[in-house]
């Protein structure tokens, strides 16, 4: 049943500082709302719990893209046609991108951000295995300061995070160090304006001497979170190409990944995709390897 | 359930008039738009923004008014089909869907031709692809899409060759 907006609050005080303080004074009672791709959905619907509302559409703290020394730092509150547009982003991070691209239609990109695809926490975020892949670091801010935590295990359960009731997610900063990386995402699903992913894969790799240098693999819909997939990480890792490296990588994923069957698809199904798409990821580093080899010969 | 909000004043400019409403912080923009203002162009769909009828630009970029809550539209410009249609005539995208035929049913076309007009800031001569991905948040049941897209084409090559004239 569809919701009465008599019974919501909503309040936009225009400032963090002011967002915070509320947050502060009350907490786990105001629920921040930022582009409402996610959150209006639940209260057409009427299955939205929270009743009072703080918005964070707007805010200039959090919706800039900054430069320093050693990070591209993200404001929560940019859209993910914010992030397209981004020359940085799309040069130094094309997984991120790409994945925003992918996230939703041209309206939902021009609502949806980063920080609440985040907090959301859906398993199925397209964004989410990029920052994963690229280890991102979440600088979370409350009326107590600011603190940095590791974007990989920031999510604890289904749908659950490291964020107290008094925080916000407020940037995510990357570092540009894979330069050098082979790149690989892609997505499985239906018309990708409307379908949420059956599932996404997002991998860094690179090979020197002829063996798998570094790597890293992180998955969407494959599990209660988002995961990075360290198993099959390890499996691949100083190993030259053969065709038992595809078998090993395979059984390790199939180790470490728990999908489930729903409206979208089946965990037979999503385990076999996704084989197939790691199998393509170790292909395509290996075959870039042998492509640059020969050019510079 | 009681109610535990009040009404506010929202201020924001329609189709180049300023308007001031008043109305629960958390009524959808699609609803003070259709209901307190009187502009049915955007239609409602699905209510969970995959449709797109419910397209209109905010501060310029498109948006599904079924997810904005009317506070967050606090002091944006907002065009809407209607403001998109001028005195007399119609606007070259409207002119370009009914010329081949990107209409049928007609619940989609306000959100469609919303979607086009953004889609052309963006790519004014766009590829296919530019076309399918700057119109894939909204579903046309009728259409199959290639007459839609047709029109697209048309009306990109119309401007084009408008803009080669006034040069």
């Amino acid at each position: 049943m569809r919701s009465r907006p008599s019974e919501y609050e909503l309040v936009a005080p225009g400032k963090l500082s002011a967002v915070l303080d509320l947050l502060a004074l009350e907490p786990g009672v105001w629920l921040p709302i930022a582009g409402g791709t996610e959150l209006m959905v639940q209260y057409s619907a009427g299955r939205l719990g929270a009743r009072k509302l703080v918005s964070l559409w707007g805010l200039p703290e959090l919706r800039r893209i900054e430069r320093t020394a050693q990070e591209l730092v993200i404001g929560s509150g940019c859209t993910y046609t914010d992030l397209r547009n981004h020359p940085e982003v799309a040069q130094e991070f094309p997984l991120l991108a790409r994945a925003a691209s992918w996230t939703g239609s041209v309206a939902n990109q021009n609502r949806g951000t980063l920080g609440g695809n985040i907090v959301n926490a859906s398993p199925a975020a397209d964004s989410l295995p990029a920052l994963m892949v690229y280890e991102a670091e979440l600088l979370l801010a409350s009326v107590r300061g600011q603190r940095r935590v590791p974007y990989v295990g920031f999510h604890t359960g289904y749908k659950q995070t490291k964020l107290n009731a008094d925080e916000i997610v407020a940037a995510i900063a990357l570092r540009p160090r894979f330069a050098h990386y082979h790149s690989y995402s892609r997505k499985v699903g239906t018309r990708n304006a409307q379908a949420i992913a059956k599932l996404c894969l997002a991998g860094l790799g690179k090979i020197s001497a002829n063996k798998i240098d570094d790597v890293r693999l992180a998955i969407g819909s494959m599990a209660v979170t988002p995961l990075r997939l360290r198993r099959t990480e390890a499996s691949l890792l100083g190993r030259e190409w053969s065709p038992a490296l595809v078998r090993d990588a395979r059984q390790a994923l199939e180790s470490e990944v728990a999908p489930i069957d729903d409206i979208r698809s089946s965990a037979a199904y999503r385990i076999h995709v996704a084989g197939n798409l790691l199998q393509e990821f170790v292909e395509s580093l290996f075959v870039r390897e042998q492509a640059s080899a020969e050019h510079s010969q | 359930m009681s109610e535990t909000a009040g009404r506010c004043e929202v201020s924001f400019t329609v189709n180049g008039a300023a308007r001031t409403v008043s109305v629960y912080p958390m009524e959808r923009l699609l609803d003070v738009l259709r209901n307190s203002l009187g502009l049915t162009g955007a239609k409602e769909g699905c209510g969970e923004g995959e449709c797109g009828t419910c397209s209109v630009l905010l501060n310029g970029e498109l948006v599904n008014s079924c997810l904005v809550p009317v506070l967050q539209a606090q002091g944006a410009e907002l065009c809407t089909i209607e403001g998109l249609t001028p005195e007399a005539g119609l606007h070259p995208v409207q002119q370009a869907f009914l010329s081949c035929g990107g209409a049928q049913c007609g619940i989609c076309t306000p959100g469609m031709i919303m979607a086009t007009v953004q889609l052309l800031r963006r790519h004014p001569t766009p590829t296919l692809e530019q076309v399918r991905e700057g119109l894939g948040g909204n579903l046309c049941r009728c259409t199959g899409y290639t007459r839609i897209f047709h029109s697209v084409f048309e009306v990109a090559k119309t401007e084009a060759e408008k803009a080669d004239t006034l040069a």
